[in-house]
């Protein structure tokens, strides 16, 4: 009888040459497990757009990745600032990314709105100046 | 037909078991099992990366050759590829190449290069009219369908479904060659002379058709000799005036240049198989926005970087710019072949996914297997050294949990055991020494020293890639 997996991947603030590696690790692995494409696809994107934001915006991290037969849920928990207006944060287009990170061609303002798209739940918790988590399930 | 043919195969007796394809294998599709090397049929997708890295030249590609495409029917036409024209020095007109293949004793040839003119014109159509779709992926290349198809499902609904240009070539020769010749289409061979072994798989185990309308595949490099023969004793003041094809159809040939035909700036095209791999992981991550269509090429250059090619790709590259140069745009057109043309392009046949790639038969399996491999690599050293005869630590680790290789496989490990075992066998012979001897603590230690002495034997079995002789022993 096989238990839940869970995967976890440590996040560095800053760290470019490495943003995305811990999203793309969760998409080999989902793909080795048969699990439908479409899971696969929403997974990973939701989960490289919550890692970018972790190096772009925090101080660093920890992603849970909790793979079962029904659903798969992402936990991101980052120390950080925190999110001051959650509500603003989640329209398209708006970004508190800081310049160089723009000129590298992030911090479009699409982030977590693409996350709220792909998943069927998302859950955000924050404290200013504490840190965020935010918790995102898709279901199989 | 086998939907994993291949064309790519392993020459056993010259083999010698070492690592370079394993390692260059680009879909982890090699091993090296009892000395030599086997490739998996799910995973391969006759790139020839390993007949190019194979120092020992025991990796082939299989075609057909040019005695039987001649000889075995009435009414034979051979379709050059626009890659072909770029393997010659000096040459300035492609008709000297067209005249050679009939002097050669084909009865007629058609131009790949022509049929790529017409799938261009109807991409062009297809992209206007199918932009939910973007960005369509290029179907040309038969090893990046082969690639998309077991690893990238989600893309499946970008490929452009198109039949590539030797297909189309194929089935509008032979109408051609009914109608000139009077004879049924038993009766008529179409030969495709081709730059790769991916492509001769494509006409035996075709991705989009039922069956290919190509009969025999040929290898470049092996007519090349009798070719550019032909092409020295042709009259050059009675060629006839043959070729079909303007710059777009000749471009094909080299990487960028299907793109090329499409008149858009909203292209991206991509060559080398690493590469390829590398843009089709972000495609799927929707990194690209933007773009109309992509172009891939398995092979560096793009076709004329071919493993079956004579010439350098970029030299070839050159060679078919400048033959292009004078050139029309385009010389062959929708409009002027039979409305019954336009049905021969696109597909009758869809791509499905197939997933070679899963760990377990269901997912729950699978997830067991995962966790095995997670377990496993803990143990395995993490070398990725090739000596197991898998490419990486966590190939051993996913072959083991799918009951194709043992823990033991590993050279390492193996090690590791051995020590463990020795200082078993030390401990109980401290303890005889001590007199503790019992009938027990000496079929103990036998036992320690029979495992012992198998697993050396392993040792040797990987060294010399075969089993050492078992029975008398000489020292």
């Amino acid at each position: 009888m096989a238990d839940a997996i869970t995967l976890t991947y440590n996040v560095t603030k800053d760290d470019f040459t490495r943003a995305g590696e811990a999203s793309a690790d969760v998409k080999q692995k989902l793909k080795q497990m048969g699990v439908s494409p479409e899971a696969v696809r929403k997974v990973s994107i939701a989960m490289y757009e919550g890692e970018i934001n972790m190096v772009i915006h925090a101080y660093g991290g920890k992603i849970t990745v909790t793979i079962s037969p029904d659903k798969i849920r992402m936990v991101l928990a980052d120390s950080g600032p925190g999110i001051e207006d959650i509500e603003k944060a989640m329209q398209p287009g708006y970004s508190t990314a800081p310049e160089e990170i723009r000129n590298l061609g992030f911090g479009a303002g699409m982030g977590l709105p693409n996350m709220k798209k792909y998943t069927d739940s998302m859950h955000i918790e924050t404290k200013i100046g504490v840190g965020t988590t935010i918790t995102m399930e898709v279901n199989l | 037909m086998d939907k994993f043919w291949h064309s790519v195969r392993l020459d056993e007796a010259l083999c010698k078991g070492c690592i370079n394809c394993i390692k260059h294998c680009p879909t982890e599709a090699i091993r090296v099992r009892e000395g030599k090397a086997c490739i998996n049929a799910e995973f391969c997708i006759d790139c020839g990366e390993c007949i190019r890295i194979c120092p020992h030249h025991a990796k082939i590609a299989l075609s057909d050759k040019l005695e039987t495409a001649l000889s075995s029917r009435k009414y034979n036409v051979v379709l050059p590829p626009p890659s072909l024209y770029g393997q010659f020095n000096n040459l300035d007109d492609v008709n000297i190449v067209l005249n050679a293949l009939k002097h050669m004793g084909f009865d007629d040839v058609y131009e790949v290069s022509a049929a790529a003119e017409i799938v261009s014109e109807l991409t062009r159509e297809y992209l206007d009219s199918h932009q939910g779709n973007f960005p369509l992926i290029s179907t040309a290349c038969p090893s990046i369908v082969r690639l998309i198809r077991v690893r990238f499902p989600n893309l499946i609904s970008h490929l452009l479904p198109l039949n590539p240009p030797v297909e189309v070539a194929a089935k509008l020769a032979v109408k051609k060659a009914m109608k000139d010749s009077g004879l049924p289409r038993e009766d008529i061979g179409i030969t495709f002379i081709s730059p790769c072994p991916s492509k001769v798989a494509y006409v035996k185990s075709p991705l989009g058709v039922e069956k290919s309308n190509v009969d025999y595949v040929i290898a470049i490099k092996d007519i090349y000799p009798i070719l550019l023969s032909h092409m020295k004793a042709v009259d050059l003041p009675e060629l006839e005036d043959i070729a079909t094809s303007g710059k777009i159809g000749v471009s094909w040939g080299r990487s960028g240049g299907e793109a090329g035909g499409l008149f858009t700036d909203d292209y991206l095209a991509a060559d080398g198989i690493r590469n390829v791999i590398r843009v089709l992981e972000d495609m799927e991550d929707e990194k690209f926005s933007n773009l109309k269509f992509v172009e891939l090429n398995a092979c560096d250059g793009g076709c004329v970087g071919g493993v079956l090619q004579v010439e350098n790709p970029y030299v070839a590259a050159v060679k078919l710019m400048r033959l292009r140069k004078y050139m029309p745009i385009a010389r062959t057109h929708m409009s002027e072949q039979e409305k019954e043309a336009r049905g021969d392009v696109p597909w009758n046949r869809k791509v499905e996914y197939e997933p070679v790639y899963n760990l377990g038969s269901d997912m729950m399996e699978s997830f067991a297997r995962l966790n095995r491999v997670e377990r496993l690599l803990k143990k395995l050293p993490g070398l990725d050294c090739g000596s197991c005869g898998a490419p990486t630590c966590r190939c051993l680790a996913e072959d083991i949990v799918r009951g194709q290789a043992k823990e033991t496989d590993c050279v390492y490990y193996l090690k590791e055991n051995l020590h463990k075992l020795s200082e078993e066998v030390e401990t109980l012979s401290e303890d005889i020494g001590k007199g503790k001897t019992g009938q027990e603590t000496i079929n103990t230690l036998r036992q320690y020293m029979a495992r012992i002495r198998q697993e050396m034997k392993e040792l040797d079995q990987k060294e010399t890639g075969r089993a050492k002789d078992d029975g008398t022993e000489t020292d």
